[in-house]
């Protein structure tokens, strides 16, 4: 069909990393919503691998220059289509020409500087893409992307103090609670422990929560989106004065992020411990505290 | 607000509950058949989120509970398979942890746990600790209780006990106890807690629930007495201190009672010998209301058969003293449960009392020691009136009865007739049997006149008739055949009692049977005494077996007496065959076995005096009694005697009041044949002596006429009465009369009383107007006995 034939790209562009067979992929989601493969890296790695361009059958491709830039991106989603590069390397890797046929260009970024981390949120998207442009003139370039994920791992902290609280509502609720911790790895656990100094409430239940903060904007125009992503019933019934109830709460179920802090002035990513009482009305007494999560290395 | 239909409602619940259950079951079962564990651990995990509901009873969720625990058993198998397959167990045992329900989580965790410590990959008592560390997450006491409970059974063949195979270090059977403990603490702490939640107006459905779940947490204390590592070292220093110090600190009545009758229950007895002095002292910390006494008794009781079971384990008690011990221990509780109803505190010195019977027969002292300190706690309250206190008294006293098998142990207890004075007239008639069953069984015999005093002091109740009865309404009838049947029962005893106490013992059994059927005679009429065992004849009948058993004694003049009360008794009672029965029964003694003369005297003298007061006997038997009468009185051996007698049986034909009884040509006979045989008696002294014996009879005689005279015998006519005056003076004067003051005297104040009735005026004045003192008719006198 040669209307058809008309609109299809004149060539196939193909982007390999060179230690793609040994990399690691993880799951990305894309924008419509799909999952893919992407290779994993982190800050100062070499960034490396070939790009071939292959014209359709019989077509030449006529260009004023072939580039590759590594671009690192955050996307507000209520300014959609609005990208802001915090990151743009870009290597020329033709001059103006054609091509005739399959034609390969082997490129590298070395030691990039990748300080964020991939990130996927409600209202903000951070990502990282190779991105291959065929310049043309009149005709439009032809451009294609690859994705591929950071992750950047982060030592034990040297200081990781524990949290410890009493609180309460006057002669009604004093609680006393205790996580082991105030900064998490991922795959981390969560040990402490609720320990009732006064109950004067019909308490029905009690749960822990894990609440992600992500504040987007700055000034005015800050968008807070919080969302639950972990809600661990930790008792069951009404405790009496001077029980005290263990948590233990594995992190690795949950899909959790590490916390970032003010990433490009454009957003924030914070986590919370909510400490939730219910009773037998249905009244929610809760304490929320914020606790730090980080990526350790994967000793596997 | 519509108060829903309860029950209803929970079947329906119970219904989804169960159909929701296997749904997810089903599910499980798939994924465990294709080996998918992350769906066993979902399914799994939903299908005991059934267990989270709040709308069921103990008793519904029992039954919820226990189709969860049988598919947690293939759960169980899946896992340990999977842990052959390689699947480390720690990592499962990570992620049962990841499901956010808490109750599921737990059910799976204690599971995974089970098969964990199975592995072996790590040591159980850190398996055990972390389960039951983690189950503290479940505070409501129903799914608290039956998570512990499914906590304590999985884990029962794992704990690390000496011998076992999960055994540990050095340490390894206190692990394995301080798991037992915690959770039992945990279960209890859960169990007691139930009381207090929810509306007051529930309090005793609650009780109720709480009562079926009791055996959840009696269950620990079971598992704790089965592991073998515990010696009584390590009973004495941790379990049972351990224990009472929850059963002390929880301060749930329910609880106290239920654990410490767990306890007493589940441990070893030798365990508990060793221990009383730790066990007894949270006794009087528990709650007051709690039932101690009965938690004491079970106690008791079960160290009594104990020292029961075998000889050898005596030495102990005496070592720990065991009864000191637990006589101080009752002590402190009754002082302490100030509220404690008489019969709590009875109760306790019962149990205890079998306890020393048992332990140290040989120490009377203790049981009198126990009877005091009891009857001390009775004092100053007056007659008891609760009836199960006297019930468990009756218990307590019957007890050394039953042990000793002899009276006379029981008549050196210094305090156990003190109890009589507080038990009422029919508990003490009930102990009185009781007594005397215990004397009849063992055909004791009493000895000294001191204990038959005791014993009869503790019988009392039988024999007086106490004052305060009078108000009771307590039915007669009952009392009356309770006392007949009583009197059977001495009847009984006595009747053993031998030769030498016969002659004591029936009179008394007479006389108070004699009461009885006055007291039954005095009482309503219309009631027909035939149906009742407590009718007169019944008891006559018994009294004339009584009686007869003197004739073997021989007691011939005591039972002749017996006869002739009992006769007049059958003469109240309107009963003349047994009257006359008893007459005939009294005739034959005395013409079998009464042969004494001076016996026979004082005997005829007695049955005529008897005689006379009948007036039941018609006609015919009558003049059978009475001539018989005058026939023994004339054959008497010697004249004076027989003189007397026969004047005496002038009044049978003469009683005053009955008018068809009144004979007095026949009495006038009985008098003339007095005059001839005085006559006699006279001629017989002059033949023998040479000197005429005194007139004393004929005195006599003549007060018998003036006596008739008086009456209005129309047979007695002034000159015979003025004949004898004439006879007396003259032989008064006559010169071989020996002098005999007496017979002056007392013809003179017969003349004196003639003299005063004439000078009374009236009536009577004239009928003795005729009367003179002196002249004589001897002869005519004469003739006229002769004459008859």
């Amino acid at each position: 069909n040669y209307i058809i034939g008309a609109f299809k790209p004149a060539c196939n562009i193909s982007i390999t990393f060179s230690d793609g067979k040994t990399r690691k992929q993880v799951p990305l989601k894309k924008e419509n919503g799909q999952t893919a493969m992407v290779p994993l890296f982190q800050s100062q790695e070499n960034i490396a691998g070939k790009i071939s361009i292959e014209p359709v059958q019989g077509k030449k491709v006529e260009h004023n220059g072939i580039k590759i830039e590594l671009l690192g991106q955050i996307e507000m989603y209520f300014d959609r289509g609005n990208f802001y590069d915090f990151t743009s390397l870009v290597r020329e890797l033709d001059v103006p020409g054609e091509i005739y046929e399959r034609k390969t260009y082997p490129f590298e970024f070395s030691t990039v500087e990748m300080p964020y981390e991939t990130y996927n949120g409600v209202n903000v998207r951070l990502r990282y893409v190779l991105k291959v442009t065929i310049s043309r003139g009149y005709a439009g370039s032809i451009v294609e992307y690859q994705d591929f994920m950071v992750r950047n791992y982060t030592p034990p902290p040297s200081i990781n103090t524990s949290i410890k609280m009493e609180v309460g509502i006057e002669d009604c609720l004093h609680i006393e609670f205790e996580y082991n911790k105030s900064k998490y790895h991922l795959k981390d656990v969560i040990i402490g422990k609720i320990y009732f100094l006064l109950v004067r409430i019909k308490i029905k239940n009690m749960d822990l929560e894990i609440r992600r903060r992500e504040s987007t904007g700055s000034g005015a125009n800050t968008h807070v989106e919080t969302e639950t992503l972990a809600k661990f019933e930790l008792m069951d019934g009404a405790p009496v004065r001077g029980e005290s109830i263990p948590i233990r709460l594995f992190l690795s179920p949950y899909e959790l992020t590490p916390t970032h802090r003010n990433i490009n002035n454009k957003f924030s990513v914070k986590y919370y411990l909510n400490l939730v009482l219910v009773d037998e009305e249905d009244r929610r007494y809760f304490k929320q505290q914020e606790v730090t999560i980080y990526r350790l290395a994967d000793t596997s | 607000m519509m108060i829903p239909d309860g029950i209803e409602d929970e079947d329906k619940w119970l219904t989804a509950g169960i159909a929701g259950l296997q749904q997810n079951a089903f599910y499980m079962h798939r994924a465990l058949d294709t080996n998918n564990l992350k769906d066993a651990l979902k399914y799994s995990a939903q299908m005991l989120s059934e267990l989270r509901t709040s709308r069921l009873s103990p008793h519904k969720y029992y039954e919820l509970y226990m189709r969860a625990f049988d598919e947690l058993r293939k759960l169980e198998m899946f896992f340990r398979e999977e842990a052959k397959r390689g699947c480390s167990t720690i990592e499962l045992y990570e992620l049962v942890q990841h499901a956010g329900n808490i109750l599921p989580r737990l059910y799976l965790l204690c599971t995974v746990g089970s098969v964990y410590i199975k592995s072996k990959e790590a040591p159980a008592k850190d398996v055990l600790k972390d389960l039951v560390e983690m189950c503290r997450g479940i505070q409501h006491p129903v799914r608290g209780l039956f998570l512990r409970s499914y906590l304590s059974q999985v884990t029962k063949d794992k704990l690390p006990d000496i011998g076992s195979e999960y055994e540990g270090d050095a340490d390894t059977v206190m692990d394995a106890l301080e798991f037992v403990l915690q959770n039992f603490t945990e279960m209890n702490k859960l169990w007691v807690r139930m009381q207090h939640q929810g509306p007051a107006r529930e309090k005793d459905k609650r009780e109720k629930e709480r009562n079926e779940l009791r055996d959840l947490v009696g269950k620990n204390l079971h598992v704790l007495s089965q592991i073998e590592g515990v010696d009584l070292e390590m009973y004495r220093d941790t379990v049972l201190p351990r224990v009472l110090e929850q059963v002390v600190n929880c301060k749930d009545e329910l609880a106290q009672y239920y654990l410490m009758d767990c306890i007493i229950q589940v441990f070893p007895d030798e365990y508990h010998l060793q221990t009383l002095e730790i066990l007894l002292s949270a006794c009087p910390q528990l709650q007051p209301a709690v039932d101690i006494k009965t938690v004491l008794s079970r106690l008791m009781e079960r160290l009594s058969n104990y020292a029961a079971s075998s000889a050898e384990v005596l030495p102990e008690f005496f070592h720990v003293e065991a009864f000191a011990k637990l006589s101080n221990a009752i002590g402190q509780v009754i002082e302490a449960q100030v509220d404690m109803p008489i019969v709590g505190a009875v109760t306790l010195y019962s149990s205890l009392l079998t306890f020393s019977l048992h332990v140290h027969p040989d120490r009377l002292d203790y049981v009198d020691q126990i009877l005091g300190a009891c009857v001390g706690k009775l004092s100053g309250k007056g007659k008891l009136e609760d009836s199960k206190a006297t019930k468990q008294i009756v218990t307590l006293l019957s007890a050394p009865l039953e042990k000793y098998n002899d009276i006379e142990t029981v008549l050196k207890l210094s305090n156990y007739p003190r109890f009589m004075e507080y038990l009422d007239d029919g508990t003490n008639k009930v102990m009185a049997n009781v007594i005397i069953q215990s004397i009849l069984k063992n055909k004791t015999c009493i000895s000294t006149a001191d204990k038959v005093e005791a014993l009869f002091e503790l019988i009392k109740g039988l024999i007086k008739d106490l004052d305060e009865n009078l108000d009771d309404e307590f039915d007669e009838e009952d009392f009356n055949e309770e006392q007949s049947s009583i009197i059977c029962t001495v009847k009984k005893h006595i009747l053993t009692g031998g030769t030498k106490r016969l002659p004591f013992t029936v009179p008394p059994l007479i006389f108070n049977s004699l009461k009885l059927v006055r007291n039954l005679q005095g009482q309503d009429e219309s009631v027909s005494g035939d149906e009742l065992s407590a009718n007169p004849k019944k008891i006559f009948q018994l009294l004339n077996q009584t009686i007869e058993a003197l004739s073997t004694v021989p007691a011939s003049e005591l039972a002749l007496r017996l006869y002739l009360q009992c006769a007049e008794a059958a003469n109240d009672c309107d009963l003349e065959p047994v009257a006359y029965e008893f007459f005939t029964q009294a005739y034959i003694l005395y013409e079998e076995e009464i042969s004494d003369s001076k016996a026979q005297v004082t005997a005829i003298h007695l049955i005529i005096g008897t005689l006379q007061r009948m007036h039941i006997f018609g006609v015919e038997n009558r003049d059978t009694l009475t001539h018989k009468a005058t026939g023994y009185s004339a054959k008497l051996l010697k004249k004076p005697d027989q003189c007397r007698a026969v004047y005496a049986c002038s009044h049978l034909f003469w009683v005053e009041g009955h008018e068809n009884n009144k004979d007095g040509e026949r009495v006038l006979f009985c008098l003339k044949r007095a005059l001839r045989i005085a006559n006699a008696a006279q001629q017989m002294a002059n033949a023998t002596r040479g000197s005429s014996g005194s007139v004393m009879l004929f005195i006599e005689i003549l007060n018998k006429y003036l006596y008739f005279f008086e009456k209005g015998n129309s047979h007695i006519t002034l000159d015979s009465i003025q004949g004898l005056i004439e006879l007396i003076t003259t032989e008064t004067q006559s010169e071989t009369v020996t002098p005999d003051p007496a017979a002056d005297a007392f013809f003179a104040s017969t003349l004196r009383y003639i003299q005063f009735q004439k000078d009374k005026g009236g009536a009577v004045a004239e009928k003795y107007e005729p009367i003179k003192k002196g002249g004589s008719e001897k002869a005519w006198i004469i003739f006229n006995l002769q004459d008859t």
